[in-house]
């Protein structure tokens, strides 16, 4: 059934060439796990991406009773939470993928940096890397403060404050940041359209880069 | 071993198991996945609606057989948020047939899309509930009357009279419902 719907389509349009392009290449014998074992260090790069496919899902899925305002957010997550069917599984994908994703990502950068893959041609790809790091913790950072309990008030305090500490430039950072004289309202509502509008977007851009770059000049060689 | 003794002794080839199996694996992650986060998204639609208290009106004793326009406030739980929702009903309070005394409170909101009826308030419809929206019409009795887009009678709110002949209503219920 499902072979003749894909076969009616490939007929007409050919998108044979399309996926196979994406998903028909072969998997070198040194990144393969089931050739030696320590090869499970290439999967790094994939779970990390896997986690933030799921930290997009959840996060999509949270904003549907989440509400930036410093008069309800807190309320809006206790709720979702404890009185939506799933709600402490969805926000808990969304807590504890938050903090895997960062750990996955590093591993990740430990293999690149370990095999020596940053090396030419692929320089800028750790170029990118670097980008898709700091918007991670970007979205870390301003994720945090979302459920506006005491510890994400402080953290975010804390954050704001090491950033006024930067020389010449710190107030203005710190102002930048809070988006007023006071760590309040509209530091909720900016650090809401950061998180799910602004790094969001620029996390897609940098991971098409990313794929795009890999496709281009394929896997490192063995070492 | 020919391609044809391998056939016979084992069905599934190689590549179909694997297939299987991998197929197998990744729906299960993709269903794990995505079955907590839409039964979170539908829950509004499989949310029991709460028991709802009673609120008082007045005293019945000052509702007559005429439509009389009540202002109350009704505290809803909607999400996390709890307020009081304004909410109007024309009361009218007579005797039927059987002589005993029946309380009817109206709800204003028009059966046909939803905007508010006045009673007794249009020059050429007097003493009929009027909807300014689409010309709808209903009797004192908050009937619809045919030839007019209502489709069906004004809801009713659910009601109650304590012994002291205090008037408690609760929520707006179509009339099959009463
Ligand atoms: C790699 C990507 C992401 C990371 C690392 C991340 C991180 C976080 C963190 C740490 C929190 C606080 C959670 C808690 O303490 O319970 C949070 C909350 C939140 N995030 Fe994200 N996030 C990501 C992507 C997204 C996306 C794409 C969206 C929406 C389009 C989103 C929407 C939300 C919402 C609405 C909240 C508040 C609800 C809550 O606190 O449970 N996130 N995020
Ligand atoms: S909404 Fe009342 S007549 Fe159409």
């Amino acid at each position: 059934m499902l072979q003749k719907l894909y076969d009616w389509v490939d007929e007409r349009l050919d998108i044979t060439p399309m996926w196979r392009d994406i998903a028909d290449h072969e998997v070198p014998e040194h990144v393969n796990p089931a050739h030696h074992f320590s090869a499970f260090v290439y999967c790094f790069g994939g779970l990390t991406f896997f986690i933030v496919v799921i930290q997009f899902l959840s996060g999509m899925f949270l904003t549907m009773y989440y509400v930036p305002d410093i008069v309800n957010a807190h309320a809006s997550v206790m709720y979702l939470q404890n009185e939506v069917a799933f709600g402490a599984i969805v926000r808990g994908m969304h807590h504890w993928g938050a903090s895997v994703v960062i750990v996955l990502m590093f591993l990740h950068t430990l293999r690149v940096f370990f095999t020596g893959a940053y090396k030419k041609p692929r320089e800028l790809n750790w170029v990118v890397g670097v980008l898709l790091f700091l918007v991670i913790l970007g979205l870390g950072f301003t994720g945090y403060l979302l459920p506006w309990d005491m510890k994400a008030y402080f953290a975010t305090s804390v954050g704001v404050e090491i950033a006024a500490s930067i020389p010449v430039i710190g107030g203005l950072a710190e102002d930048l940041l809070t988006g007023g004289t006071i760590l309040g309202a509209e530091t909720l509502t900016r650090f809401f359209a950061i998180h799910v509008f602004f790094l969001p977007a620029a996390l897609m851009a940098l991971l098409a880069a990313h794929f795009i770059m890999i496709r281009r000049q394929g896997i490192s060689g063995p070492l | 071993m020919s391609e044809n003794d391998q056939q016979k002794t084992n069905d599934v080839s190689r590549r179909q198991f694997l297939n299987y199996t991998l197929m197998g694996v990744g729906g299960f992650l993709v269903a794990g996945t995505i079955t907590p986060m839409l039964r979170f998204a539908i829950d509004p639609v499989l949310k029991v609606d709460e028991e709802t208290d009673m609120v008082a009106i007045g005293d019945i004793s000052k509702y007559g057989p005429e439509p009389t326009r009540e202002d109350f406030q009704f505290p809803v739980k909607d999400g996390w948020a709890e307020y009081e929702l304004p909410q109007t009903a024309w009361i009218s309070v007579f005797e039927n047939d059987k002589g005993e005394r029946e309380v009817l409170a109206l709800s204003p909101i028009c059966k046909h899309l939803g905007c508010t009826v006045q009673w007794d308030t249009h020059e050429d419809y007097p003493e009929h509930f009027y909807c300014p929206c689409h010309d709808g019409l209903y009797t004192k009795d908050g009937i619809n009357v045919p030839g007019t887009p209502p489709t069906a009678p004004l809801d009713v709110y659910q009601y109650k009279v304590d012994d002291k002949g205090t008037l408690y209503l609760g929520k707006a219920v179509p009339r099959e419902e009463l």
